[in-house]
């Protein structure tokens, strides 16, 4: 099969895909701050993300890295009592001004949820499904083939397209997640604890799985595992929680600076273990 | 050591588990009686019904068969050539001349001979019936009655036979049949599903996916479930108030100037659907609510995550894993539409038609109305006859039910698969 010619397909398809250029700013953070209801969730939020890198955020739990996560697809609108300030730009754009669709946004900033959430449907339904709702007009067979295969599942599971995906193991279900989400050719993927509900040698294959997609895509992952966002992030936003519970950014750096030479004291305690 | 002083000595313990295991023991018994009782009602329920289907009748026959052909007792005994001969004798000229009209006598089986002999030569009437459970132990009784009564022919009789579902209604409760409370039945639940189906589910996905969850919609919601409670009498004043009543032209059909009979006034098959429709549109509503809240979100989450609309989203997604308890809660609310007799009494349905429904526009009644002004009338046979008349809408009911779990069952293998 030719992956060229599909690669054109898809850019025809899909026409909004821009053509990359390496380390350009795609996501600019400036003073955010987000409430739910009446509780102040975080502060002050200002960072920029880079395109074809991997960008981890870490921290101890309920400082608000999450909740930064789905702001930036606007997926936090979706919880009730939820609101924003500040400003999320996506290439230049403000991502919450009034006349902004936030399901254009999702389709161009995809998401891989913590718990592997396949479709109840077929395997090969869970991939084209996404494309038919964005009136793809390729060759669906193709799109599968190369989605799956992008996501390092396609030989496992060629044999069974037809096959119910909840009947995969959960390892697989998430690399299906993962082609799902590709398929609809998004800029930017964020992904939130994508690994910590697998095993060790399926965590293993998410991480590769990683580093070969940002050569296409931008990753935002979340997650728990310093060891993780060692391995598979460029750049690495640490957040913390003050005594209002109220969480902030308080580093932020290339990642091997940030582990070997963290500036603030709380991030060297954290990564070294001290608290977490 | 506190904690285990704080339980006592060994002994303590153990008779404080004998204790426990008592009242654990007494619990028990206590559910099984609740479970016993329950059972023996429903199988004293049942045998009633079956106790008025079946049963010996005492018969009187205006003319005798065995003055019809010497030594015959019963028509089921006469030959052929006796059948035919009778017929030709027998019966008066304008039937007769009906009859050879509609088919030749030659050409009739034995059966429609002996049904044409007993309708309008013999003719039968009831002079006492016995439930299953007196044939079966109290034949002294039966006895001592046929010798007072000499002209008295026993007979065991089924009522509820091929012939009863689709014969029509009769004076004679030999001759009753449900057929236009059937097709009357079945007409109602058509209009009820037709308008209560799209109507509720519609509004259940609003409510469910669409609205916001503030004061109004938290009221909307209260009202949609003080609505299920509301007696289903209300709702028949409701129905005649306004479909009967106010929009008389409407649901007579006379605006659409097709009328099918005059004397309907807007008690019409119409007028019924659409009430016991507004009865059990709040039912289907919260069962489809309850289906829809069943979904788990991270599904929806997921969906949007990748570009879905709100609509591809419950139409693609939310839809499909819901459909099926929508379906059974659907098909039971129609279940008990089927059963509601009181809102169709007071829209006015009529107690006895002879008139098949044949449209929307048509006077009707239902099997429930039909089994009430059975068992109303004085005549004890009608009380066996409005007996096999339950059982039908009993069959029916349970045909809807086991279709509803079927339904369930299909389309939930997917779900199964994932547990």
């Amino acid at each position: 099969m030719n992956t060229t010619n599909l690669a054109e397909n898809l850019l025809t398809a899909f026409p909004t895909q821009s053509i990359a250029e390496p380390a350009r700013t795609i996501i600019r953070l400036q003073d955010v701050n987000i409430r739910y209801g009446t509780f102040h969730a975080v502060k002050d939020a200002s960072m920029d993300i880079y395109e074809h890198k991997v960008t981890a955020f870490i921290g101890p739990s309920g400082c608000g890295k999450s909740t930064v996560l789905r702001s930036i697809n606007r997926m936090n609108d979706l919880i009730r009592g939820a609101t924003l300030e500040g400003k999320v730009l996506f290439n230049n754009e403000d991502l919450y001004s009034k006349d902004v669709d936030p399901v254009l946004i999702r389709r161009r900033i995809g998401m891989v949820f913590q718990k592997p959430n396949p479709f109840p449907k077929s395997i090969y339904e869970n991939i084209a499904w996404g494309a038919r709702v964005n009136g793809y007009k390729g060759d669906y067979d193709e799109l599968v083939e190369t989605s799956l295969r992008s996501a390092a599942l396609w030989d496992e599971v060629k044999d069974k397209l037809k096959q119910n995906a909840l009947r995969l193991s959960g390892g697989q279900q998430q690399r299906l997640c993962i082609a799902r989400t590709i398929a609809v050719q998004p800029q930017v993927i964020l992904m939130d604890e994508p690994a910590s509900a697998l095993d060790p040698i399926a965590t293993s294959r998410i991480e590769e799985l990683i580093l070969e997609l940002k050569q296409a895509y931008t990753i935002v992952i979340v997650t728990h595992n310093m060891g993780q966002a060692s391995r598979v992030s460029d750049y690495t936003a640490f957040f913390m929680v003050d005594a209002n519970r109220t969480g902030y950014l308080e580093e932020y750096e290339q990642t091997e600076q940030l582990f070997l030479n963290p500036v603030h004291k709380k991030t060297e305690e954290y990564i070294s273990g001290k608290f977490g | 050591m506190q904690s285990s002083l704080a339980f006592g000595s060994e002994e303590n313990v153990l008779s404080l588990m004998e204790k426990r295991r008592k009242v654990s023991l007494i619990w028990q018994v206590v559910f099984l009686l609740a479970t016993s009782l329950a059972i023996l009602f429903l199988v004293l329920l049942l045998f009633s019904i079956i106790d008025s289907t079946f049963g010996y009748a005492a018969l009187a026959y205006e003319v005798e068969p065995s003055s019809l052909v010497e030594g015959r007792q019963h028509l089921s005994e006469f030959s052929r050539l006796q059948l035919e001969e009778t017929a030709r004798s027998r019966l008066s000229s304008g039937i007769l001349r009906r009859v050879e009209y509609e088919k030749p006598i030659a050409d009739r089986s034995d059966k429609d001979l002996t049904a044409l002999l007993e309708q309008y030569v013999v003719k039968p009437s009831v002079l006492r019936t016995w439930g299953l459970w007196e044939s079966l132990t109290n034949q002294d009784e039966i006895e001592m009655y046929l010798q007072e009564q000499d002209q008295a022919v026993l007979t065991f009789k089924n009522w509820l036979t091929f012939d009863f579902l689709f014969a029509d209604q009769s004076a004679n409760p030999l001759y009753a049949g449900i057929r236009t409370a059937l097709l009357g039945s079945l007409w109602i639940i058509l209009i009820t599903f037709l308008f209560a189906f799209p109507i509720g589910v519609g509004s259940a996905i609003y409510l469910q996916e669409y609205a916001k969850p503030n004061r109004l919609s938290r009221l909307l919601q209260l009202n949609i479930f003080n609505l299920s409670a509301v007696p289903s009498i209300i709702y028949g004043l409701l129905g005649l108030a306004v479909f009967v009543r106010a929009m008389e032209g409407l649901t007579s059909g006379s605006v659409f100037s097709t009328t099918v009979d005059t004397t309907a006034n807007g008690r019409t098959i119409l007028s019924g659907g659409l009430t016991l429709g507004l009865l059990v549109l709040p039912i289907i509503i919260i069962n489809t609510q309850e289906a829809l809240k069943a979904v788990p979100d991270s599904l929806r989450m997921s969906s949007y995550c990748i570009g879905a609309t709100k609509w591809q989203t419950t139409w693609g997604q939310v839809l499909p894993v819901s459909i099926d308890r929508i379906l059974t809660g659907t098909i039971l609310a129609l279940s008990r539409a089927l059963g509601e007799t009181a809102p169709l009494v007071v829209i006015g349905a009529s107690t006895f038609i002879s008139v098949d429904p044949s449209g929307i526009f048509s006077k009707f009644t239902t099997l429930p109305i039909q089994i009430y002004q059975w068992s109303a009338r004085p005549q004890g046979a009608y009380r066996n006859v409005a007996g096999a008349a339950i059982i039908a809408l009993m069959i029916l009911l349970m045909i809807l039910n086991s279709s509803a779990i079927i339904i369930r069952d299909r389309l939930s293998k997917k779900k199964r698969m994932e547990a």
